[in-house]
């Protein structure tokens, strides 16, 4: 469509020279709206979503779920099955898989967010500099991004991991530090498409300053991908973490986190596939609601990247 | 095409010495002295000074770099601390290990996902369709290491029919010439040798392949419909050709390029996938012995290993890359 037929289309009033092709009056509607309603129609997306509100709300309000303290041992009870006292069963110290289900759901959502925040943070920072700051830094920070992408992401988050010593915060930091170079790309490919726009130059020639037309002008217009990818980001974030801490290396015991109870229950399966059932159903399911919804979510937002 | 392939091959080396950086950055990295770290905290000053000495740590930074990058380009990616052997020579038993579970996962991440793509695109909005998008969106949502432990169970423990762990049967006795059990099984004419070894490989190979499986499924189905929408697709039903043809010959060829490339990137899926499932199935390969090597501070063999690594990957993306322009000449004009 050339810019003109775009203007007729946008303002709904017809352009000095009759195009040559019919254009499809509608409604003016923003291009939130559009997405918006494409999203609702989405039945896979809303599937999504509402996965991820009942996980979040199953977390947040694990405490008035269950009674059940997740921590706690209970030797006698220990490897019981699924009963009405415990819903998933009990682990191998006697715990509830219930209650540990609940409230590893703060902790692999949490980790989760904060990870991608972190890598989504760094990474478009990353990629608008390497976008818009000149060749020689582009260069550099684009064989910077390569050589992070050369190493496997579960290595590179084991050798961060193990270099700074297990726990929580560095696992949410190793899982940021390898979500950078993907964030960066996209922020660069967008900032590479878009400073050479009108608008842009527009900007440039009021004598806007650099942090300014990127800021106000560059990044608003390239959210787009960047909140899709992250949202599926969210999605192998939680599971990089459930493995760092089903390898001993993330969550430390006795935190309620899903990897790790992988790990107790690892060596029960014979007597108790319950302890290992519940926890990994739990991951998979966050994982597809995130996976859903971001699908659903490009879709909505931007029918040409539809496949 | 020739120029083409030089200059990626020129971009490669800085992402190459990027990666000597950072791999000869990370025994320093760890926090407090390398030696220490190595040798535990109990270890005397004695040994601390001697393997101080010995490693060059009291040499200036860039001293000690180039002798990591000579050593490097003599094929010596350093010792193993436990057992004092050089990382490569180690990795020589474990490298077809780790080759044939990843091969393994990639064939049955390519027939089932090219397949399922396949069926999803040539079926569009059938039940079919659906059926393989909801399989393919839980393959990239199942954690691996889940998957793993649920086969196991399944498999080996409810129904007894596959063995949970290991790469051979305990008591299967045979002399290694390639290492690679498959080929040694074909060099020896050992019929029990392969089924012992394809009766292993099975549950860690499906474990693994899920998330290639998903990932090139749904490339093949957008591929594929995108190609099904082509002129040439068009003309070739108009002629009359059968659905078939149409599919299998016009169609299929020209989506392959984005299925190539996908497959490319799944290297990268597969080592990653490695560490978990070997660590599940006992395999005696390279991501379980990095993992091990992690936990007994063993880093020769980790900075060795993830360099390795790492070029293979940069390898295989070079290789891709060279393909494509090969199969698409559109590539090499940017």
């Amino acid at each position: 469509m050339n810019s003109e037929l775009a203007a007729a289309a946008r303002t709904g009033q017809l352009p000095v020279v009759a195009p040559a092709l019919p254009v499809p009056v509608r409604p003016l509607r923003g291009p939130l709206t559009d997405a918006l309603r494409r999203l609702r129609r989405d039945r896979a997306a809303i599937a999504g979503l509402l996965i991820i509100l009942l996980m979040a709300l199953l977390a947040v309000g694990a405490p008035l779920i269950t009674r059940q303290d997740p921590i706690e041992q209970t030797l006698v009870n220990r490897l019981k099955p699924p009963s009405s006292a415990h819903l998933f069963g009990t682990d191998n110290l006697g715990r509830d898989v219930f209650a540990r289900v609940l409230y590893g759901g703060r902790i692999s959502l949490r980790v989760g967010l904060v990870a991608v925040a972190l890598g989504v943070g760094l990474g478009t920072l990353v990629g608008l500099l390497a976008g818009y700051a000149g060749r020689v830094a582009d260069s550099v920070i684009s064989r910077l991004m390569e050589v992070l992408l050369a190493f496997p992401s579960t290595l590179l988050a084991i050798a961060i991991v193990a270099a700074r010593g297990p726990g929580l915060e560095n696992t949410m930091l190793a899982i940021g530090i390898i979500g950078v170079p993907v964030y960066a790309r996209l922020t660069r490919a967008s900032v590479l498409a878009l400073k050479e726009r009108d608008y842009v130059v527009a900007a440039r020639c009021t004598g806007a300053s650099g942090a300014r037309i990127l800021f106000r002008h560059i990044l608003p217009n390239s959210l787009t991908p960047l909140i899709v990818q992250s949202t599926l980001g969210v999605a192998t974030a939680i599971i990089e973490a459930a493995a760092l801490g089903f390898l001993g290396l993330g969550a430390q015991p006795p935190t309620p986190e899903w990897g790790l109870m992988l790990t107790d229950a690892r060596n029960f399966l014979l007597n108790a596939p319950w302890a290992m059932i519940f926890p990994g159903g739990a991951i998979m399911l966050t994982v597809l609601g995130f996976n859903l919804f971001g699908d659903g979510l490009r879709d909505a937002l931007d029918p040409q990247m539809r496949p | 095409m020739v120029s083409f392939i030089l200059r990626r091959l020129l971009e490669a080396v800085p992402v190459l010495i990027g990666v000597s950086i950072v791999v000869f950055l990370f025994l320093r990295l760890i926090p407090g002295d390398p030696a220490i770290a190595l040798l535990g905290e109990r270890a005397s000053e004695q040994n601390v000074q001697r393997l101080r000495e010995q490693m060059g740590l009291n040499q200036p930074l860039h001293v000690q770099y180039w002798r990591f990058v000579r050593g490097l380009a003599q094929g010596d990616v350093g010792r193993s601390i436990r057992t004092t052997r050089p990382v490569m020579a180690e990795a020589g038993s474990r490298f077809p290990a780790t080759v044939e579970l990843t091969a393994a996962a990639l064939t049955l991440a390519l027939l089932t996902g090219v397949g399922a793509g396949t069926l999803s695109a040539t079926w569009r909005g059938s039940f079919i369709d659906h059926a393989a998008r909801v399989l393919s969106l839980a393959g990239i949502s199942i954690p691996i290491f889940w998957l793993g432990l649920v086969l196991i169970w399944l498999f080996a423990v409810q129904l007894p029919w596959l063995p949970p762990d290991g790469r051979l049967s305990a008591e299967m006795r045979y002399s290694p010439i390639t290492n690679f059990v498959f080929v040694d099984a074909l060099l020896q004419r050992r019929g029990d040798l392969a089924l012992d070894a394809l009766r292993h490989v099975i549950l860690p190979a499906l474990a693994l392949s899920t998330v290639p499986m998903a990932i090139i499924a749904r490339m093949t189905r957008a591929a594929l419909l995108e190609v099904l929408r082509a002129d040439y697709v068009r003309t070739a039903r108009a002629k009359g050709l059968p659905e078939r043809a149409v599919t299998l010959r016009h169609a299929m060829k020209n989506a392959a390029l984005p299925v190539v490339t996908i497959v490319g990137l799944q290297v990268g899926i597969l080592l990653s996938g490695a560490i978990l499932t070997e660590t599940i199935f006992s395999w005696p390969g390279v991501g379980r012995w990095i993992f091990e090597s992690i936990l007994n501070r063993d880093f020769p063999v980790v900075q060795g290993m993830s360099l390795v690594i790492a070029v293979i990957f940069v390898s295989v993306n070079l290789v891709v890359d060279v393909l494509y322009a090969a199969l698409d000449p559109r590539i090499r004009v940017r």
